[in-house]
Order: structure tokens, then sequence, then C-alpha cells
């Protein structure tokens, strides 16, 4: 809606340390994507002719009921299913599209788990290591010393060789967040990653979300039923039908970044609640009458 | 140094808390018990059933201390260890490739665990006589057998272990470039860790039993006796003992499997904790 306020607020951003070039990546086009599960016909319908765009460099928070087929779009964005039509580009390449309906998993796409995907049997230091040293970008030295670094900035010192096990949930996602950072992504795809947590942790969690993006400036898509948690966190709000999915509603959430907790109070926030909570009502009154389980 | 007041701690912890002495006490109350029925037919005059014929522990405790001083026993408990480890070693060095390549591989999968669960049901015991005419020596008879009590434990835990790991592990892996091979040394075979060292545990456990018993079927082994009766293997010891009617010797070998048992499930307990340290509390 307003793209100049977002862009003046992030100016103002202290430091104003922002790769100019991850700004300008990271742009998903989803163009008319189609899954059916099972055989055309008599299958299930999850993603129902689905188009809109994550710009580069914000974050698009996709609500949508559970069990709606969102986490179906983010899978197929990742590379870990493939679409049954359509096509998807990050930037100006074809992830998927006719001809090749699934695309390769890639370390310029990844995704944050919904009950977390940090490998158990790793230290937290080796999981964030992990990417890098497959890819073999960068040495093990090299990789240590920008895990201490991000890790430190992300708050996460002294925990460097605790397995994920001797940690809170809380920081496990957290150092998720910087594992997936590491690998210099252009897209992170976060699949309600704060699901599992209190309210209060949830609070945190979020103000330390934005403050690695206001850092990074790593175009974020994120999956959530919560819709406070999607105006708070997105530049653009998707909200999704229930199943089969499809965009009801785009929102441009002109609220200014860099935000913090004060913005729920906000005058703004509440129209933008009012605005979508009847939407979004709606949709999840379908999908418990249409008797829709948690995935 | 941490680590060794630790342990001092923890140890003293136990030995001054209430579960210890609980456990001490039924110990002794037991051993109580056991020999005043023992010796109920000297003390009483009336013999109480079922314990009056077994040997009173002081009186086994007497026969283990001259045991321990006899070669002979100790060349027993040589075999059966011997046998043991053979047949636990092959049985992990088969077991756990197989069970992986089957957890890996649908193809494999589907050729091999059809003849797999058609095996697994049979007895390792019932193997026996089979054993004895398939191989060339009694020795390798007996270690065949004791490798099939572990092989199909340590096989059934590898494919479960294996099978039950999270695919978002492999999602996340590929994303972050990983090739086959890097899954595979990374993802599968530290995830299924847990469950070989599981199935390492129960299945050391089931070859001290499969043991004892080829041991008693075959007749101890041709591996030679040493000092006549008790040359072959504990499990054939006890058996000459019973022969003899030597009780207190067989209940002295009963034990002194018990404790091998024992100890080599601890053995590897601590192997396996060492090699999991992610699953270590606190």
């Amino acid at each position: 809606m307003n793209p100049t306020s977002a862009s003046v607020a992030v100016s103002a951003l202290p430091g104003g340390a922002i790769p100019a070039q991850a700004a300008r990546t990271g742009k998903v086009r989803i163009i008319d994507a189609v899954k059916y599960y099972g055989a055309a016909g008599t299958g299930v319908l999850a993603v129902d002719h689905c188009t809109f765009e994550v710009p580069a460099g914000e974050i698009t928070v996709v609500v949508g009921p559970s069990g709606c087929g969102k986490t179906t779009l983010l899978n197929a964005i990742a590379g870990f299913h493939s679409l049954s039509s359509g096509s998807i580009y990050l930037d100006d390449e074809m992830l998927c599209g006719p001809g090749k309906l699934k695309a390769e998993p890639g370390p310029d796409r990844i995704v944050v788990f919904q009950n977390g995907a940090l490998f158990p049997w790793k230290t937290n230091i080796e999981n964030i290591t992990f990417g890098p040293m497959m890819q073999g970008r960068l040495t093990r030295a090299e990789a240590y010393e920008k895990a201490r670094d991000m890790m430190a900035d992300a708050g996460l010192r002294g925990i460097e060789n605790n397995y994920p096990g001797e940690i809170s949930s809380g920081v496990r996602r957290r150092v998720e967040i910087v594992r997936a950072l590491m690998n210099d992504p252009k897209i992170l795809l976060l699949d309600e990653p704060y699901r599992a947590l209190d309210s209060l942790t949830k609070s945190v969690m979020h103000e330390a979300l934005l403050e690695i993006f206001y850092k990074n400036r790593v175009t974020i898509f994120f999956i959530t039923h919560d819709l406070e948690e999607a105006i708070f966190l997105g530049h653009r709000v998707v909200i999704m039908t229930t199943r089969p999915c499809r965009p009801k509603k785009i929102l441009d959430i002109d609220i200014p970044h860099p935000r913090d907790y004060s913005v729920l109070t906000t005058k703004r926030f509440r129209e933008f609640m009012d605005e979508t909570a009847a939407a979004v009502h709606e949709e999840a009154t379908k999908a418990f009458a249409a008797g829709e389980k948690e995935r | 140094m941490n680590a060794i007041k630790g342990f001092v701690l923890k140890t003293i912890s136990f030995v001054t808390g209430e579960d210890f002495w609980r456990g001490i006490v039924a110990i002794i109350v037991f051993l109580l018990f056991w020999e005043t029925g023992s010796r109920s037919q000297s003390w009483f005059g009336v013999a109480f059933p079922w314990v009056s014929q077994v040997p009173a522990p002081t009186a086994v405790l007497q026969e283990m201390y001259r045991l321990i001083q006899d070669p002979s026993f100790w060349h027993s408990a040589y075999l059966s260890t011997l046998r043991v480890t053979e047949g636990f070693l092959a049985a992990m060095v088969i077991g756990i490739p197989l069970g992986l390549a089957m957890a890996v591989s649908k193809t494999f999968y589907g050729i091999s665990f059809p003849v797999f669960e058609v095996l697994r049901p049979i007895p390792p015991l019932a193997w026996v006589p089979a054993a004895i005419i398939f191989w060339p020596t009694q020795e390798l008879s007996i270690a065949f057998v004791t490798f099939l009590g572990a092989f199909f434990t340590i096989v059934i835990n590898v494919i479960g272990g294996a099978q039950a790991i999270d695919v978002r592990y492999f999602q996340a892996a590929r994303s972050m470039g990983s090739s086959t091979w890097d899954i595979f040394r990374r993802i599968i075979l530290p995830g299924t860790l847990p469950s070989i060292v599981v199935g390492a545990t129960v299945g050391i456990g089931i070859t001290w039993a499969v043991v004892v018993a080829a041991e008693m079927i075959s007749g101890g082994g041709s591996a030679g006796s040493v000092g006549g009766a008790a040359g072959g293997g504990l499990g054939f010891f006890i058996w000459n003992s019973y022969v003899g009617g030597s009780y207190t010797q067989i209940v002295a070998g009963m034990i002194s499997i018990g404790m091998a048992g024992y100890l080599s499930s601890a053995i590897l307990r601590k192997i396996g904790e060492w090699m999991t340290p992610w699953l270590a509390e606190g």
C-alpha cells in the first residue's frame, strides 16, 4: 500500500547497515499454482489456482485455517513437494513450472520448521555450521568464526557446545533461524515456527525475529494461523481461504518498521485486525464445518 | 575434574539416599529367607517346600570362593565369554549394515524383509541341531547360535530406528546442500545410533541366555577341557555340576552367568552413553 513509509523506516535504522543486494533478491512469484493430492478428479485439491507475490526484502505472512494447504505451498517453494500445475519463480529463475513440477531444494530457500528440525545429535554450533560446510563454501575454521559472530549477534553466546535438547524451545527456534541465515538464503520459509510456544515466549520471539530481519533484510515467507502475529510481523498479509487454499484477501500493512510490541495497541493495528478478523473467522468456520484436521 | 567431583557427589547422595538403603535391606531379607529355608531341615527339623532343596547362600558363597581360585572355572567363563563376544560382534557387523540397507532401500527391503520375517520367529535354540550339522566344529555351531540370538534383535532395532528418523531432518539437510552420502553419514547413522545401542544392549542379554543353553545341549563344545568336567563353558559347567550332583556349584554357576550378563550389558550401556552424548540428561 505504502512502500515508501517502509523504506523510510528502514533507512532510519541506527547504523543503517543493510546489505544492499540482499534487499533486492528473494522475490517469489507464485503463478496459478495448483496441487492435487491423489489422482486428479478423485483426489483432494489442496491448492486452488493460487497467484500472489512475495516482495523481495519484505516479510510476507500467509494466514489461513489449519490444514488449508498453506504448508503445501511452502513445500513447493522449498522443493520438498511438487505442484500439479502452475509455476513458482524465485527472482527471475523458475523454481518449478511446466516440465519441472518439483523444485530442487537448495540453500537459497531454507525452511524453519514447525516443531524445529535442529539435528539433536549435533551441538548448536555444529548445527549452525552444517550448511556452509556441506556446501563447501567455508572452511571449518571460517564457518565456526562466522557462526560464533552470528550467535553472539542473536544473543546466543554461551550455548555453542550445548545440544539442542539442552536448551529451551524458544532458544532452539532462534538457533534454527541462525542456522538458516548461515546459508545466506534469498528467502527464509517459516512454517508456523512459534506455534508450540507460550504467548510470552512468542512475543519475545517476534521481536527477536524482527531484529534479525532488520539486520539481514532477508525476504521472509511466514506461515501462521495467528492473525495478530501476521499483522504484527508482516509487510504483507495474505489471507487464505480454507481448503482448497486461494488468496482471499491481500493486505499491505502500512505500519512503519521497525516495529516493536507497542504497535499492538495502536489504532492502525486495531483497524487492520478489525478489517481482517471477519474474513479469517469466516474461513475458520468453514474449515471447522468441513472437519479439517491439524496436519 | 568436574566429572570426577560430580560422580563422587552423585555416589554419596545415592548411598545416603532412601532408595539405596531400602534396596540393601530388601536383599538382606531375601538372603535371610533363603538361608533359613535351605537350612530348615537341620534347624527346625521341618523341610520348607522348594527352598529346602536349594543350597544355602553361605554354602554358595563358600563354593564361589573356591571356584575363583580354580583355573578350570575361569576357563569355562573364558570360553562362554569368547562365544558371546564372537556371536555378538558378528551380529553387529552383519546386522547393522543389513538393517540400514533394509531401511534405506525400498527394493532391498521388499526382497529381504519377508525372508527375514520367516526366519525371525524361529527360536535360536531350535537352530542348535541344524547348526551342529552345518558347521564343521562345535565351536562354530555354538557361536552361530549365539549370533542368531543377537542378530534379529539388532536388525529389527536398526530398521525401526532408521525408519523413525523425522523426515524434516532429511529435508533440512537436503536444503542445506547435503549429498546422498552426507545424508547417510550425518543424518541416518547418528539418527539410528540410539536404536543400535538399545538393540546391542538387549541383544547381548539374549546372547548370554542362548550361549548357556547351546553349551548344555551340544555338550560343551570341542574346545578341550582343562581339568576335566568344567571345560566347556559356563552352561556346560552348570550341566556337569548337575550330573555330578554338586548343587552348590549349580547355583554358583548361575550367579556367575547372571553377573557376566549384567556386566556386559552395563559395559554396552556405558559405551552407548559415550557414543550418544546428546541423550544425556541435563
